[in-house]
């Protein structure tokens, strides 16, 4: 017994000196620093859903934090980049877990994540506390930067996105159903996901503002196989539009059973960016022809580039990303490194210092950052804290013959906001 | 302690007599205020009881696995909706080569009993390894042992199929010969409904003249009756187990190509998970154990998911009742483990298996 107090005491004694070398160091930082020694790699980390139905989403994020890395040779500053990975599971336990697990790390100096937004309001608390900053490449739920805590806002200081705001995503769709569509009345269906509930509460919102009439709000559960019940009850309801901002493959059961649903074979259907993604028509079929998605416009030379460097790689084993995040986890990645490229100060021995409150400034002052997802401008707006995609970069898209037979991607645009503002 | 000893009064059965009457008055109220309200026609509530009656057909096919296992050995394999799971990914691949080359739109059900019997066989292969590996060097541990493994074994298996075959969504090409509808009396059946409840009731009975009309179906009755005696009567007992879960396997995986046909997406790695949790639902509802309350409760289950959200919750007036389906289907477990705990045909158990 008393050897073990002896143990102990020399063991606090060591820990409680190491603990002031670092604080006699060169740091100056507010919120603490990482110090990466000469030979030691940077590391940075992500939290995304790797295992679970939501899997494939965190897969191609993965693949786009690969890429980006991959693109600076695996080094940065002269040395090594790490990426730690970490399973949230698209849950909010699974990101408070997550968040734990890294913020105990004190090497990390920022975070690409989560998947879900579900899984954001998990990890931010712990992720801000720590210091450090996260940025996802798919939480799209508005009240992840809704700085309000009264109106629902769960923003924290460190959380960035280069997903867009459903603010814009939802508003975009309401806008394209009553002057493009000329929709009188839709119906919206979400899955209980905040996300998805988000999504359809902000389209309804502003289509009921632009004097257009909601039928029917209903959700389908995550799961569900069988949706002839809710289609019924929306057939009774008769809109002109269904809005279904859900996740594949509930989007996908909805739209191939709604052909077959009397009342709703010539209704015009719209998803969101939940089921943006390369198989959503050839796995619907004919009945997908003509489907509207709102999603991320991601296009030009560069992304193309992403794609066949994407090919050549195969991150995850597959020959094309598996989803619609993987360009903005590419430039949420970008955006990191490149911060820690502008903060970083070299030591005389070599040590790297880099400071935490630093990099969140550095990230806050990103401006008409040249992205494969378009021009990126971190904002600091009530609503908008720390949103970099400004919604620019949304178009409307409609399915046709080619998506559903030879899997063309991405399908045609019909509207962008260049077209929103003009009509 | 202190306790209720009255023969006229107990505090249990108040609650659940008052349970009772709670019950009926919702479903009564429910139903009453959807019916007066009109909004769903007559031929929308036969179209709905379609849909719920095929979907049942596939809840019974995987039931009967359930069933199946527990009548021979007491235990639940919960790792069954994953065999569902491996028998239908595994087959969308022969599907989509099908599909490519024309064979499943030229020769439809050629093609599609060539899938049952890859998907069958594949399933087949995963339960019988399942119990040689997982659960047969646990025969005669505490039940809960063999309960745990199940679960275990049934993450190993998602896991498994998603580094086979990543984790993206696939989906089974469509049948045209398949698609359309039915005019019955005005009111449109699509095909695939019909095509769905037909493939299941012809396995159902080939199950049925298996078990009740062949020597190994008496071999595997003898050994569920008694597994000391059946061995004394010269039966192998391990060669049944193994047969009863190979059975089990290939109407999982026939179930996995027939809910391809009748709900061509969402095939990945986790789909074998509700399908399962339901199916073991209907087994409990038909009577565990008992292979025509298997087939019963799936088909029951299916229709009362399909129209009991409509019908009693959307007329009580709660918001999002189609996003309770699910609490209807654990509802009626909940309710048939109070008020029936045997299930609906499970008079023929015996105390020992109850």
């Amino acid at each position: 017994m008393k050897r073990l107090f002896l143990v102990l005491t020399v063991l606090t004694m060591t820990l409680g000196l190491g603990g002031t070398a670092i604080a006699d160091s060169h740091c100056m930082d507010e919120l603490g620093c990482v110090e990466v020694g000469p030979d030691d790699p940077i590391v940075i980390a992500s939290i995304l859903a790797m295992s679970g139905p939501a899997s494939f989403y965190g897969a191609d994020s993965l693949g786009g934090i690969e890429l980006a890395i991959l693109g600076r040779d695996g080094m940065l500053l002269g040395r090594d980049i790490e990426l730690v990975e970490e399973d949230s599971y698209c849950a909010a336990e699974g990101g408070q877990a997550a968040a734990q697990r890294v913020a105990a790390d004190e090497s990390i100096v920022g975070v690409i994540g989560t998947t879900c937004s579900g899984a954001a309001q998990g990890a931010m608390p712990i992720i801000s506390e720590a210091g450090m900053l996260m940025i996802s490449s798919s939480n799209t739920s508005p009240s992840l930067t809704n700085d309000d805590a009264d109106a629902g806002g769960t923003y924290y200081p460190g959380y960035f996105r280069t997903a867009h705001n459903d603010l814009f995503q939802g508003a975009m769709g309401a806008k394209f159903a009553v002057e493009v569509v000329q929709a009188g009345k839709v119906a919206t269906i979400h899955d209980g996901d905040p996300y998805t509930e988000g999504l359809a509460v902000v389209m309804a919102n502003e289509f009921a503002g632009l004097n257009g009439e909601v039928v029917f709000q209903g959700a389908v559960s995550k799961g569900d196989t069988d949706m002839s019940a809710i289609l019924t009850e929306i057939a009774a309801s008769g809109p002109d539009l269904v809005y279904l901002p859900v996740f594949t493959p509930e989007s996908e059961f909805l739209v191939s059973q709604a052909a077959n649903t009397p009342g709703l074979e010539n209704v015009k259907m719209m998803t969101a960016d939940g089921s943006f993604n390369a198989d959503f028509a050839p796995n619907i079929g004919a009945a997908a022809v003509g489907v509207l998605m709102t999603g991320p416009h991601v296009s030009g030379d560069a992304y193309q580039e992403f794609l066949a460097l994407w090919a050549e790689e195969q991150p995850g084993g597959t020959d094309t990303p598996p989803s619609g995040f993987h360009a903005h986890a590419y430039d949420g990645t970008n955006l990191l490194l490149d911060a820690v490229e502008a903060v970083a100060e070299e030591m005389d021995d070599g040590t790297l210092v880099i400071g935490r409150q630093a990099m969140r400034d550095a990230m806050a002052a990103v401006e008409d950052y040249e992205g494969l997802t378009g021009t990126l401008t971190c904002q600091e707006a009530p609503l908008f804290m720390g949103d970099c995609a400004t919604g620019t970069a949304l178009a409307v898209f409609e399915l046709g013959e080619d998506q559903v037979n030879e899997s063309a991607w991405p399908p045609p645009i019909v509207w962008d906001l260049s077209m929103a503002m003009g009509g | 302690m202190f306790k209720w000893k009255t023969d006229e009064f107990s505090w249990v059965d108040f609650t659940i007599d008052v349970l009772r009457i709670l019950i009926v008055l919702a479903v009564v109220i429910g139903a009453w205020n959807t019916l007066s309200s009109g909004r769903i026609t007559l031929a929308q509530w036969v179209n709905l009881f379609a849909a719920g009656l095929s979907q049942g057909s596939i809840y019974a096919l995987i039931a009967l696995g359930y069933t199946l296992v527990y009548g021979i050995l007491l235990m639940i394999n919960f790792a069954h909706g994953e065999v569902f799971m491996a028998g239908a990914f595994s087959t969308v691949f022969l599907a989509e080569a099908f599909n490519r080359t024309g064979f499943l739109n030229e020769q439809p059900l050629l093609a599609i009993l060539l899938m049952i019997m890859f998907a069958g066989l594949v399933s087949m292969t995963v339960a019988i390894l399942l119990e040689r590996v997982a659960y047969r060097p646990l025969r005669g541990s505490p039940r809960l042992v063999p309960l745990i493994t199940a679960i275990g074994a049934s993450f190993f298996l998602q896991y498994t199929f998603r580094g086979l075959y990543g984790s993206a969504f696939k989906a089974y090409p469509q049948v045209k010969i398949l698609q359309g509808a039915i005019s019955i009396g005005g009111i449109n059946i699509p095909i695939v409904q019909i095509f769905v409840f037909c493939s299941a009731l012809v396995l159902m009975f080939g199950l049925y003249w298996l078990v009740e009309r062949t020597r190994v179906g008496k071999a595997m009755r003898a050994v569920s009756e008694n597994k000391e005696v059946a061995s004394l009567m010269g039966i192998d007992i391990d060669w049944v187990i193994m047969f009863t879960f190979g059975v089990g396997g290939f109407l999982a995986g026939s179930a996995g190509v027939i809910n391809g046909v009748f709900r061509p997406q969402g095939v990945n790695f986790f789909m074998g998970f509700i399908p399962g949790i339901k199916a073991f639902t209907a087994a409990v509802l038909g009577g565990i154990g008992n292979i025509p309350g298997a087939m019963l409760g799936g088909l029951f289950l299916g229709v009362i998911e399909a129209i009991g959200p409509n019908l009693v919750l959307a007329g009580l007036g709660i918001p999002g009742a189609n996003q309770l389906k699910d609490v209807i289907a654990f509802t009626m477990l909940v309710l048939v483990l109070i008020f029936r705990p045997q299930g609906i045909l499970g008079e023929r158990l015996s105390e020992k298996k109850a």
